[in-house]
């Protein structure tokens, strides 16, 4: 809502400057935006009187035109304009005026002739986006007066960001009502008085959906001049509210909207068949609307309709065929109440928006119809004549927005607030709103005006008076409450001991977007059913990530793409996929790696990280539960991931996750210039940790055995450690694998692991016999199950 | 033999000296003190003689070894530092490379300032509480009193999965969730992110937010604004921080309010991230709203509370002086570094 200062000092003119005004409304919940001058600065242009127009001598285009600006002589003015001519009224800048855009005004010579100074367009002076010809001013305005003083230029326009829930304040009545209210002023309202009818006409009007449609004002004016021009005080208005100038009948209706909050419709009455009936609309009817779209309005909408079917969508928008036209002599001017709920989001429905709309969804005054029709007609009758019809006035009471009273306990202020408002000031705040406000003592009732769609509980009353009492007012106290301890699971590990164990071995935390392209998640989770946005941003955004990959995976890119040669990024979130109709949400914490393992390295040993370089950290991750053993990792297969280079990570036995390198065909579809690694692992699994359970120290010495096995190349270390597990007795402490060797000395397709066992007992020091019997056990089992030799 | 004993010891002394080394020393040691050195077949003359002369022979010959001994000492020691020395001189490393093993990392600016929140919270005994991303039209906003043709719902440009599930475009459906769970008193915060179908150069269609929640039987506006004013008073380190609460309005508060803090950029003199008023919105707040208690079964007669929101990536820029939103999700590993281990 784009309010000029000028026309709400008119109403209210509290004694402050235009930064306390702006300051007193934003205070009061009404935010400004943005304060803005009316008009760009110009300097020395004046109101002249074109008084006679001759051809240029020697320029097709031009004109020398005498003008009147005041002085004792004409002025002789050379003009490009095509709508210049005796009689009419124009911004003259005179010799030594500066223009918006910084030019000086001189006298000068236009193909041979003198010009002292120049007639102006509205576009030249800043008052419009584009102009053909010069500004017709008004035949009142007087010849030699400052442009500025005459259209009041010297304004400013105060942008609100109004909330929702504030639409009485989409009218200048409304502000200026904040205004008064705040400064403890009374409004000045220009004068209205009934406008007396002149002529018979009449339409009838039939409520079908009163709930919908429980007041409608109609009235018919005959002999309208279309063609008489909207006064410049009025048109500068609206264009200051942002409105631009379509001629007087559909400029009185704006204004009127400006001024009072409601919105109107100006119907060429020759173009109505019949009387007017507010109803729903009907299966298969269709309506062109003023901006040429065809709808089908249905069930759920109200329209207005003459006996032809809709001409206009209620509240919204009016249709092509009745609107008025340049030919418009007879109109049919409504002015309504639609409910905000037989409005609110229809407009959306139909893709519309409109200044309409916006106030009937917020909520007009109910009361206010046939105010706005009389301050109409008169503005109308003022500006393009007409003779009027008679006010036909339908309305359906029991259907008109009830405004009960609501209880105000006095100690529910204090409670809610925090701080005592005193009786005195409850009341008088409330009485200036405009709510009836009876009672007083520990209670009152207060019913809000009609204009306040907002105010229905007690709550919304506490609110009134402490915005306008001042949020300031209100003390900032610390709040009391018991001291009661929450649970702390000491077995959980927490996603922050996460963060921090990635951080620490070097990674970066990512933030990704939750919504990614189908394409790469199909290529890279081509099984998982992923859940789609229905009105996604872009087609690279359309869907939720069944996995963190991708979007790591477009980090990693994007990085890599930049010269960054080294890169361990992670992310923390939930993954969405769905499971029959079931939407799964479920915490997910990835990385991507690729790069060198230790990028500081001077020693010339700069080695490319690898697969075990990224299992290395997972391990650390699975350890941070102190359940390590919980977790197994086994080769499987992954869509996206190197067939030889990926592990399925198992938590008793169920998959939790994945750590691996990308598939090379990956890596080149998505054009990565080195290898790439990844993880992604089941946050919950992660998370349950356990509490430390003692076990006794041993006091006998333990005892090392290392042993070099032969097996065959497709044989995994962790098959090897747990034959040696169940193969050992229970004194069997630790399995260590230090050495995989492959080459001279060992048959191809062959590898040889050197093994370190630890052995010791609890409650004995072992002997050379029970050592060298668990270690025949274990060989012979190495040999039986898995074809393990003896290394020689 | 006195004289002979003389010259011995003098050649030793001799060899001694010129031993550049302590292998040479020590063959030096055995050459005259070894079990068939030149002193040691001395000492098994003696025999020969004859008795009378022995002890002083013996003396002699004794005295003789021990001038050799020392004499071996001192120069085995000055060997030994010699030795030590180029050891030392050898082992000497450039000390201004760069040392061994993985350069810490770090945390996404937004985690930083959400644990920040956290921390300032969990003091006042507030409790982290989060909830799904992809919500349920009606916790999003049937349940904070914004009916479906509620013009606020156009405020949130929200993105649809389908007719009742979407993403969230607040956090504050967890404020639902967890009164449905949990009967008051209540302190809770809401981390996480959320979703709006809107993108440009100020605005991300993911972001985060943090909601709080405080309901209890005494909990007022009063109450609301010292929390918040303690709030950014520790977030920003900075206890002259002016803070303002201006009326405004959200569906599940009332009253609602609106908090700017004095522009941290300017100190509140007015520039381009204030846009020229020296004031920044910072959040919104206000009293939880009857109806939403009501929506999940709170007597709104005896309970009452505040509810917060705020954006983290807001905090973080005016924090870290962050001046494009977008870089947040853009993880440049450039960007992400500034916040890391240095």
């Amino acid at each position: 809502m784009k309010v000029s200062e000028r026309w709400l000092r008119e109403w209210v003119d509290p004694p402050v400057d235009t930064a306390g005004l702006a300051r007193q409304l934003t205070m009061a919940g009404l935010e400004v935006e943005a304060v803005e001058p009316a008009a760009p600065a110009f300097t020395g242009v004046v109101v002249a009187e074109v008084l006679a127009v001759a051809p240029h001598p020697d320029a097709d285009r031009l004109r020398v035109c005498q003008v009147n600006t005041g002085g004792e002589a004409p002025l002789e003015i050379v003009c490009g304009a095509a709508n210049a001519a005796p009689g009419m009224k124009v911004p003259c800048a005179t010799v030594g005026a500066v223009l918006p855009d910084g030019t000086e005004i001189k006298k000068t010579r236009l193909r041979g002739v003198a010009s002292a100074g120049m007639l102006c367009s509205a576009r030249e002076l800043g008052l419009a986006e584009e102009a053909e010809g010069l500004m017709v001013l008004d035949p009142d305005a007087p010849a030699g007066a400052d442009l500025r003083a005459v259209l009041a230029l010297d304004d400013h326009v105060i942008e609100l960001g109004l909330t929702p829930n504030r639409g009485d304040c989409l009218g200048m009545e409304g502000v200026a009502r904040e205004v008064a209210v705040i400064n403890r002023m009374a409004l000045n309202p220009p004068p209205e008085a009934p406008v007396a009818p002149q002529v018979e006409d009449a339409l009838p009007v039939r409520l079908e959906a009163p709930a919908a449609c429980p007041r409608y004002v109609g009235r018919v004016v005959r002999g309208v001049d279309p063609a008489a021009p909207t006064p410049l005080w009025m048109a500068e208005r609206l264009r200051r509210a942002g409105l631009r100038s379509l001629g007087p009948l559909v400029d009185v209706t704006n204004y009127v909207m400006l001024e009072l909050g409601q919105p109107m419709h100006a119907f060429d009455l020759g173009r109505l068949a019949g009387g007017i009936t507010v109803r729903m609309g009907r299966p298969g009817e269709t309506l062109t609307l003023l901006d040429g779209q065809e709808v089908e309005p249905g069930e759920a909408t109200l329209v207005i309709a003459d006996d032809s079917g809709p001409v206009a969508l209620a509240g919204i928008m009016g249709g092509a065929a009745t609107a008025v036209g340049p030919e418009t002599t007879d109109i049919f001017l409504e002015s309504a109440f639609f409910a905000p709920e037989a409005v609110a989001g229809r407009a959306r429905a139909f893709g519309l928006h409109t200044d309409s709309s916006h106030r009937f969804e917020r909520g007009v005054a109910p009361d206010l119809q046939e105010r706005a029709m009389e301050r109409a007609t008169a503005l109308l009758v003022d500006i393009a004549g007409g003779r009027p019809g008679p006010l036909v006035v339908e309305t359906r009471p029991g259907h008109l927005p009830p405004r009960p009273a609501i209880t105000l306990r006095r100690d529910r202020i204090a409670r809610l607030l925090g701080c005592e408002v005193p009786d005195a000031h409850v009341e008088d705040i409330l009485t200036r709103l405009g709510m009836q406000v009876t009672g007083g003592d520990r209670t009152w009732e207060v019913v809000p005006p009609a204009f306040r769609f907002d105010i229905g509980l007690e709550a919304d009353l506490v609110e009134e008076v402490a915005r306008i009492w001042g949020y300031g007012e209100v003390p900032a106290t610390r709040p009391r409450a018991e001291l009661a301890m929450g649970p702390r699971p000491e077995a959980r590990v927490a996603p922050a001991r996460w963060r921090a164990l990635l951080a620490d071995r070097g990674w970066y935390e990512a933030v990704t977007y939750s919504f990614v392209d189908p394409e790469l998640q199909r290529m890279l989770d081509p099984e998982t059913p992923a859940v789609a946005l229905a009105n996604p941003l872009a087609a690279d955004m359309a869907v939720m990530r069944t996995s963190l990959w991708p979007g790591l995976l477009k980090a990693a890119q994007y990085n890599l793409h930049r010269q960054q040669e080294q890169l361990s990024l992670f992310e923390y979130g939930l993954k969405f996929t769905r499971q029959d109709t079931e939407i799964i949400q479920e915490p997910s914490l990835a990385g991507v790696a690729a790069g060198v393992r230790e990028p500081r390295r001077w020693d010339g040993r700069r080695e490319a990280l690898d697969f075990f370089d990224l299992k290395g950290d997972v391990e650390a991750l699975l350890a941070l539960t102190g359940r390590r053993p919980a977790f197994a990792f086994e080769a499987a297969v992954h869509p996206a991931l190197h067939p030889g280079q990926s592990a399925r990570v198992l938590h008793e036995g169920r998959p939790m996750g994945w750590v691996g390198r990308l598939h090379p065909r990956l890596e080149r579809a998505l054009d990565l210039p080195r290898a790439v690694y990844l993880f992604e692992l089941d946050a919950a699994a992660l998370a349950a940790g356990r509490l430390p359970r003692f076990v006794p120290l041993s006091r006998f010495p333990a005892i090392r055995r290392d042993l070099a096995i032969v097996v065959d190349e497709t044989v995994p270390a962790a098959d090897i450690q747990r034959c040696i597990r169940e193969a050992a007795p229970p004194f069997l402490t630790e399995i260590e694998v230090f050495d995989v060797y492959r080459g001279e000395g060992i048959d191809s397709g062959r590898k040889s692991l050197a093994l370190g066992l630890t052995l010791q007992d609890l409650s004995r020091t072992l002997t050379d016999t029970d050592v060298e019997a668990a270690v025949s056990r274990i060989l012979g089992a190495l040999e039986r199950q898995l074809g393990a030799t003896l290394r020689e | 033999m006195q004289e002979e004993l003389a010259t011995l010891v003098e050649e030793a002394t001799a060899e001694i000296r010129a031993a550049a080394d302590l292998a040479a020393l020590d063959r030096v040691r055995v050459r005259y003190l070894g079990k068939k050195g030149l002193l040691t077949a001395r000492l098994k003359t003696l025999g020969r003689l004859p008795p009378a002369e022995r002890p002083r022979a013996g003396q002699a010959i004794n005295d003789a070894k021990q001038q050799v001994q020392q004499a071996l000492e001192a120069r085995r020691t000055e060997l030994e530092a010699a030795a030590l020395d180029a050891s030392l001189a050898a082992e000497r490393v450039d000390v201004t490379l760069p040392g061994r093993g993985a350069v810490p990392g770090g945390l996404h600016p937004v985690t930083r300032i959400l644990q920040r929140i956290e921390d300032l919270f969990l003091q006042l005994g507030f409790e982290v509480a989060e909830g799904p991303e992809i919500e349920t039209d009606w916790h999003n906003f049937e349940a904070l009193n914004i009916p479906a043709s509620h013009p606020a719902r156009a405020m949130h440009d929200t993105f649809y999965i389908d007719d009742t599930h979407l993403l969230r475009t607040h956090t504050s459906p967890v404020q639902v969730r967890v009164m449905l769970e949990q009967a008051p008193p209540l302190r809770v915060i809401a981390p996480g992110r959320v979703y709006r179908c809107d993108s440009d150069l100020t605005h991300t269609p993911m972001f985060h937010q943090v909601e709080g929640l405080m309901v209890d039987e005494r909990v007022s506006f009063a109450d609301l604004k010292g929390v918040l004013d303690d709030f950014l008073h520790r977030f920003f380190e900075r206890d002259d921080l002016a803070v303002r609460f201006r009326p405004s309005y959200f569906p599940f508060t009332e009253p609602s309010a609106e908090v700017d803090i004095q522009c941290v950029m300017c100190s509140g003199e007015g520039c381009r991230v204030c846009g020229q008023t020296g004031w920044l919105e910072i959040l919104g707040c206000g009293m939880v709203h009857p109806r939403v208690l009501e929506q999940v079964n709170v007597d709104p007669e005896r309970f009452q509370g505040f509810a917060f929101g705020m954006g983290v990536e807001r905090l973080a820029m005016l924090r870290y002086g962050v001046n494009d939103l977008r870089l947040f999700f853009e993880n440049d590993i450039r960007f992400l570094r500034q916040f890391g281990a240095q």
